[in-house]
């Protein structure tokens, strides 16, 4: 196995989302994590890999753990970071974002990290300059290195993902990080289950390589790992469910139903976390909790993303030359 | 002298009056003096052998953003784009900034359209002030001016009670309600069809019951008041029953396509193109199919182009922000041959009914046909002359087409407003 993956090539300068990727290539992305993992845990937490590179995390939304995380990731790698905060919607006059990345790789910018709320920004983005794109989050599009920090959380806990089953719970519709789950798990072997009302199922979920489910005691007793998704208040439009202590009834994560899940159970959760809400606190700090783990992971996996585009874009100016 | 111009060995196509056939057309002062075969010899002839000859094609449904948007197009621009494109009339929408709402917006689109010497230009109204969907415009002071109907375009008239209040009012000036059928409620704030592609590309999309539920309401608030009523761009399979079962009980019932509902599927959004942003949505394969269909059963009163006119600027920002449109007015002609000759759906006849005869008796303007006496708009087609559609050639202001590079069949060789050649391929 580590030979093979050893001659396996990485190609790809930008990560915009894990719909495209093979199975082989996120193997190939959770292998090189688990060696930058060790890094975290150095006196010296650092490695030369991005020394007199420049990274931009340019952030048009919210964001504190992913952002931090890439911060993080980034200076491990020894990169220097240039951080861009624009909390404004691209419907206002002003800057475009292909103006504000042009200015941005006038500097001499060899990373852009972008969280945007329209789906597709990083696609656009990466059509338009030369630096490599890696996506943070589109809209409710894909949140690639989330998802890859939730497998790389499952593989680390239970092998493999094959074969296991995994319930995402939540406002499916609007989540990008159910979406990133949702190809990288069934890419990997594992199924995957939707639950939530149907008020938050996204368009033709029926075409979707999922399974549908609008009850979560049903679900809980068969699953391995149950990765229950933030009600994003913020994005939610009109009113999707009576009330917030409905929604907690059918679907929130609670003690109660966590006597029939299985006893090695994985709880998973992308955060910020809604104590109470979508999950009760018992839960969320739990012995089946990996939230923090997730956490931790995040690093080593941006860590792996960031190093893998910068050898990619190297590699093609090579070609080039 | 009377001034003449002779069109020999055409192939003339009349639908109005079932012309089709070889022979000639001899215009005098601006007029259609005689068709069939003309005997003399006139100093100002055009040999028309082996290419359609056909009243000037008439496109109810453009976009010319003046007043307002003068960077994307002007009248000036989209009339010589619409001439090249063989284009003898065309019909402006409301929606500018200021929208046509009074008399006096009226007039300024026919002075800016005959400043322009090109095609002849009409405009609608706006139903509502500002478009806003709530108080009713003036209407008769427009329709007196010369506006050709009304509508929200862009908006579809949300209140039923607002959108009863105007039919009615229109049957006492007798002209159409042009209606853009979308139901706010579930448009919501989306941005293509809504399917498993909005659903994976992560983009908010457009239930089609948007476009449905409207168009229901409208068929029943047009059995209430019999007014004169048209649906804009039509775009799915259930739109076309409903219309159908309409025209089934006699209502005063026309509708309209354009090619990219057509021609383009939901898929092409795939790569987040913005120029593949229209509204109404590119939809399924299925809705092109039953768009189709109702072509071939004669339900489609008006084959459109819904010219949308945007800066590069503008299509250039995310799909979620760009502005929704195509400018697709100087291709029209040859995506319609792809879209309905080629696959067999039409002949030439009936395209050509589709987009002059039928959509004159639309907007009721004495025009669309080359009888006897009328004002002689002509469009000049080589039928087999195939060529490459290229933004870069375009006479419009914008190049927001999704079709460069397209190679389609069915060139206009000349387009004849009021007796003058206004345009000739090659530019002889």
């Amino acid at each position: 196995m580590a030979s093979k993956t050893k001659q396996f090539e990485w190609n790809h300068k930008h990560l915009l989302g894990l719909r495209d990727l093979s199975a082989e290539e996120i193997t190939y992305i959770l292998d090189t994590a688990q060696g930058f993992e060790q890094i975290s845990k150095r006196a010296v937490k650092k490695a030369p890999a991005l020394r007199g590179k420049l990274v931009v995390n340019m952030f048009f939304e919210d964001s504190t753990r992913t952002r931090n995380s890439f911060t993080l990731a980034a200076s491990r790698l020894s990169a220097d970071l240039i951080e861009f905060t624009k909390k404004s919607s691209s419907v206002s006059k002003g800057e475009t974002l292909l103006d504000t990345a042009r200015n941005l790789e006038a500097m001499g910018i060899d990373i852009v990290v972008i969280r945007h709320g329209a789906g597709g920004a990083p696609k656009l983005l990466s059509k338009n300059i030369n630096a490599c794109v890696i996506n943070a989050g589109d809209g409710f599009c894909e949140h690639p290195t989330q998802a890859l920090l939730d497998v790389y959380t499952i593989r680390k806990a239970k092998g493999s993902l094959k074969g296991l089953k995994v319930a995402i719970v939540g406002d499916i519709a609007h989540s990008r990080v159910a979406r990133s789950n949702m190809w990288a798990m069934t890419k990997l072997g594992a199924e995957v289950i939707f639950v939530g009302p149907p008020t938050l199922m996204p368009g033709e979920v029926d075409r979707l390589p999922v399974t549908v489910s609008y009850s979560l005691d049903e679900v809980i007793e068969k699953v391995d790992v149950v990765n229950v998704l933030r009600i994003q208040f913020e994005r939610l439009g009109g009113n999707p469910f009576p009330s917030v202590r409905e929604y907690s009834h059918y679907f929130g994560l609670t003690v109660e139903r966590m006597k029939k899940a299985k006893p090695d159970i994985l709880v998973m959760h992308p955060g910020p976390i809604n104590r109470g809400l979508e999950i009760e606190s018992e839960v969320a700090d739990g012995p089946n909790s990996v939230i923090l783990e997730q956490v931790t992971n995040g690093v080593a996996v941006r860590m792996a993303v960031l190093f893998l585009v910068n050898q990619a874009a190297a590699a093609q100016k090579n070609l080039k030359l | 002298m009377a001034k003449e111009l002779l069109i020999k060995n055409g192939h003339v196509i009349d639908p109005a009056n079932g012309i089709d056939k070889k022979c000639d057309v001899l215009v005098v002062d601006g007029q259609i003096a005689d068709l069939g075969k003309v005997g003399k010899s006139v100093a100002d002839t055009i040999d028309a052998a082996d290419k359609l000859v056909v009243p000037g094609l008439i496109d109810i449904h453009v976009h010319f953003r003046e007043p307002g948007d003068e960077e994307e197009e002007t009248i000036a621009s989209g009339s010589a784009a619409a001439v090249a494109a063989g284009f003898t009339s065309v019909v402006c929408m409301p929606n500018t900034t200021p929208p046509i709402e009074n008399e006096t917006d009226v007039e300024y689109i026919h002075r800016k359209g005959r400043q322009a010497r090109q095609t002849h230009v009409y405009t609608m109204g706006a139903i509502t002030k500002n478009r806003e969907g709530v108080e009713l415009s003036e209407m008769g002071f427009m329709a007196e001016a010369g506006a050709v109907g009304f509508t929200d375009d862009g908006n579809g008239v949300q209140d039923p009670a607002v959108m009863l209040r105007a039919m009615k009012y229109a049957t006492m000036l007798d002209v159409v309600i042009s209606q853009h059928c979308q139901d706010n409620s579930f448009a919501g704030s989306g941005v293509m069809n809504a399917s498993y592609y909005s659903s994976i590309l992560g983009l908010p999309g457009i239930d089609k019951l948007a476009e449905e539920a409207m168009l229901w309401r409208d068929i029943q608030l047009v059995k209430k008041t019999n007014a004169r009523y048209h649906a804009q761009h039509i775009s799915t399979a259930e739109a076309v029953e409903l219309i159908r079962t309409a025209k089934k009980q006699s209502l005063p019932i026309t509708c309209e396509v354009t090619p990219h509902h057509l021609l383009l599927n939901e898929q092409c959004c795939a790569e987040y193109d913005t120029n593949y942003k229209v509204n109404p949505p590119l939809r399924t394969e299925k809705d092109i199919e039953a768009l189709k269909q109702a072509i071939a059963d004669g339900l489609v009163d008006a084959l459109v182009t819904d010219h949308a006119p945007h800066l590069q600027s503008e299509k250039e920002l995310e799909f979620l922000a760009a502005p929704f449109g195509i400018a697709g007015l100087e291709c029209a002609l040859g995506l319609y041959v792809k879209a309905l000759i080629e696959p067999g759906i039409l002949d030439w006849a009936g395209l050509i009914k589709l987009m002059t005869e039928k959509p004159a008796n639309i907007i009721g303007i004495d025009k669309g046909t080359l009888g006897k006496g009328r004002q002689a708009d002509i469009t000049i087609i080589d039928p087999d002359a195939e060529y490459k559609i290229d933004i870069n050639k375009f006479r419009s202001k914008s190049k927001n087409c999704p079709y460069h590079g397209w190679t389609v069949k069915g060139k206009v060789e000349k387009t004849i407003v009021g007796g003058e050649v206004r345009f000739s391929a090659g530019g002889d």
